[in-house]
């Protein structure tokens, strides 16, 4: 299908492809076993220039937007959804910067994030506080120009590894979720530290640690946006960082797809290849399909957000739902088509569908994005009136 | 430090087909590729420039399309491109492939290194590096595996079979490099982007005041009779030991089989 990209835009999806082909591929298997982080591999994107996409020129990035973004996320998804989430959500954690940071913050922080020398993260999720993200208990207490963190922030990705962090903390819980702010934090500072590393399902490269604040002082020169704005600061990056989901979940689904389509032309029974039979070729037909009309709509959404527009919630929520629950379904019925080869780990897409499964659980579960995808129908009708 | 890289496009598969009739590569449906231990040049010139400043050329002779080789030779960092172009080259052998690149070498004037991969895929003969290197009446180092650049002298270590030496000469000089000197990098987007608009400079015979006598066809020695893949040698035995003990043994052995 063509979906009339620019020149720069094929580009970065050729170049993505190719070290993803070329470096990420050989080691997937190893890092998926070992739950190695891939550093080695996020300097390789560094190097090609892929890690500032969506940054600004004049703070080291390419200048592109979300769909340039989702365009690599897509492609290193596709051999590795860890090593994805793991390119991603560094940009999960420099969005917030991008929108709400100042011009010194965004001198400070982004060029390192765009030449990927240094890693972002992004700390909202709590024990307590996950589809409610109103429940954050991590609170900001006032101490003249500072502010004194405490509590727990749970399955951070890229906890540990990355240098740069966005933090909702509570800084009046009086306010409720008006009390929330968000506070740029640095890997280093004293009273911020890191917790155990998590033994995932899948996307097992991928760090996912707590973040641990113990009186942790922060200049209020660290406030990003103003304070009281920690949940809209919140709210409107997942609603533009979801379409990265979207396209990380494409990658996956297309991968399998993949998998499984090279897998049948070579799998002999019955002294045919499997790919010659009409219930085989059914499967196939539904599993691109669905893939392809999840990459239009992601696709479509990342374009919506990079005209600027407000109002995003409702389309990046109905991306990344429809996305993650076709990457679950091709990646199952990839294991399926590949049978008892593909529920040995000596074939790739049984991770692939380990690796699918978190897709529809975060950066807000799929029944959350239903909710806002409702809320948002009601909305319209209710201004139409 | 002015570096000159020679590069050379070559198809894409480590099976190269020859024609049976005309006795050269077939290069219809395949693709091309910068030949990869010219990458190793690539890369090695550009990590000299990035320790020791200065500029990287990248000259290749060919067609048209050999402009692609170059623009991937920039993406990955080169500065600028040449293509030595024109027809009366077609046909050249190692001899006149040497004899224009010199050429165009000439013509660009100041340098102090150029570097070459050890050989190319697909007609393997080694012998273009050097060749340049006589034409242009400078010092020559070849299977380079390491490049030390200290003030006008260059110390390189050689990969040969069983061994390694190191040689030290001048500047300027040609250095041909093996695969195992470094890790070509991918290119990166800005380089692509700056590859894209890259402007590719080509000269003809006349440009490089070449010699017709020397160029293409006509300036080429070199008579193919036939191309054909050699037969595997016969089973051999590796003797084992110190010096003294091999000695024996192969005399043994020479004895066993009347030989001596």
């Amino acid at each position: 299908m063509d979906y009339l990209f620019t020149e720069e835009q094929k580009m970065i999806k050729d170049l993505a492809r190719k070290i993803s082909e070329e470096k990420v591929k050989p080691v997937r298997a190893e890092l998926d076993e070992t739950g190695t982080f891939p550093w080695e591999l996020m300097k390789e994107f560094g190097k090609a220039d892929l890690c500032g996409l969506y940054i600004p020129e004049k703070f080291g990035g390419f200048g592109g937007g979300c769909l340039e973004f989702c365009l690599a996320t897509e492609e290193v998804s596709r051999i590795c959804g860890g090593v994805g989430v793991t390119f991603a959500a560094s940009a999960l954690g420099a969005f917030p910067i991008l929108m709400f940071g100042t011009e010194e913050q965004k001198m400070k922080y982004l060029p390192d994030i765009a030449s990927g020398k240094k890693l972002a993260a992004f700390g909202l999720t709590e024990a307590n506080a996950g589809s409610d993200a109103g429940g954050i208990q991590t609170t900001a207490k006032k101490d003249g120009d500072y502010f004194i963190l405490n509590g727990t922030k749970q399955w951070i990705t890229n906890g540990g590894e990355a240098e740069t962090y966005t933090v909702i903390a509570m800084t009046d819980k009086s306010k409720g979720t008006r009390g929330a702010t968000a506070f740029i934090l640095e890997k280093g500072m004293k009273g911020f530290d890191f917790g155990k590393k998590e033994n995932k399902m899948g996307i097992r490269c991928s760090a996912t640690r707590e973040l641990v604040f113990q009186d942790c002082k922060v200049h209020k020169s660290q406030i990003l946006g103003k304070e009281g704005m920690g949940f809209i600061v919140a709210m409107k990056t997942l609603d533009r960082t979801r379409p990265g989901i979207g396209a990380q979940a494409v990658g996956i689904a297309q991968g399998a797809l993949d998998e499984a389509l090279a897998y049948s032309k070579t799998r002999i029974q019955f002294g045919k290849p499997i790919s010659s039979f009409q219930g085989v070729q059914h499967m196939f037909a539904d599993m691109a399909t669905q893939v392809e009309a999840a990459r239009a709509l992601v696709y479509a959404t990342a374009r919506t957000v990079d005209t600027g527009t407000a109002d995003i919630s409702r389309d990046s929520a109905m991306c990344k739902l429809f996305a993650s629950d076709v990457a679950m379904k091709v990646t199952t019925d990839a294991v399926q088509i590949l049978a008892g080869y593909g529920y040995m780990k000596e074939y790739p897409v049984e991770k692939m569908m380990r690796d699918a499964k978190i897709t529809q659980i975060y950066e807000g579960t799929n029944q959350i994005q239903r909710n806002v995808i409702a809320l948002g129908l009601i909305k319209e009708l209710a201004a139409k009136k | 430090m002015n570096i000159i890289v020679c590069i050379k496009q070559v198809p894409d598969t480590t099976n190269v087909k020859i024609d049976p009739k005309t006795n050269t590569l077939i290069r219809e449906g395949v693709k091309s590729i910068v030949n990869p231990f010219d990458e190793n040049a690539i890369e090695e010139a550009i990590r000299l420039k990035e320790a020791h400043g200065g500029k990287v050329t990248v000259i290749t002779m060919g067609p048209a399309q050999a402009t692609e080789a170059l623009k991937s030779a920039i993406a990955m960092g080169a500065d600028e491109g040449i293509l030595i172009s024109d027809r009366a080259f077609a046909g050249a052998d190692t001899w006149a492939t040497s004899y224009t690149l010199s050429q165009a070498i000439k013509k660009i004037g100041t340098f102090d290194l150029v570097l070459f991969g050890k050989q190319a895929i697909d007609g393997d003969t080694a012998q273009v590096g050097p060749g340049v290197a006589e034409f242009l009446d400078i010092p020559q180092v070849t299977f380079a595996i390491k490049i030390d650049i200290d003030g006008n002298k260059i110390k390189v270590k050689r990969q040969l079979e069983e061994s390694a030496e190191i040689v030290e000469t001048t500047l300027p000089a040609a250095v041909t490099v093996i695969k195992q000197i470094n890790e070509p990098r991918l290119p990166s987007l800005k380089g692509q982007m700056r590859a894209k608009k890259a402007e590719i400079q080509m000269w003809t015979a006349e440009a490089i005041l070449a010699d017709a006598e020397n160029i293409g066809l006509k300036g080429s020695p070199t008579q193919v009779v036939r191309i054909f893949t050699p037969p595997p040698r016969g089973n051999s035995e590796m003797l084992e030991g110190d010096i003294d003990e091999i000695s024996v043994k192969l005399f043994n052995k020479l004895k066993e089989q009347k030989i001596i």
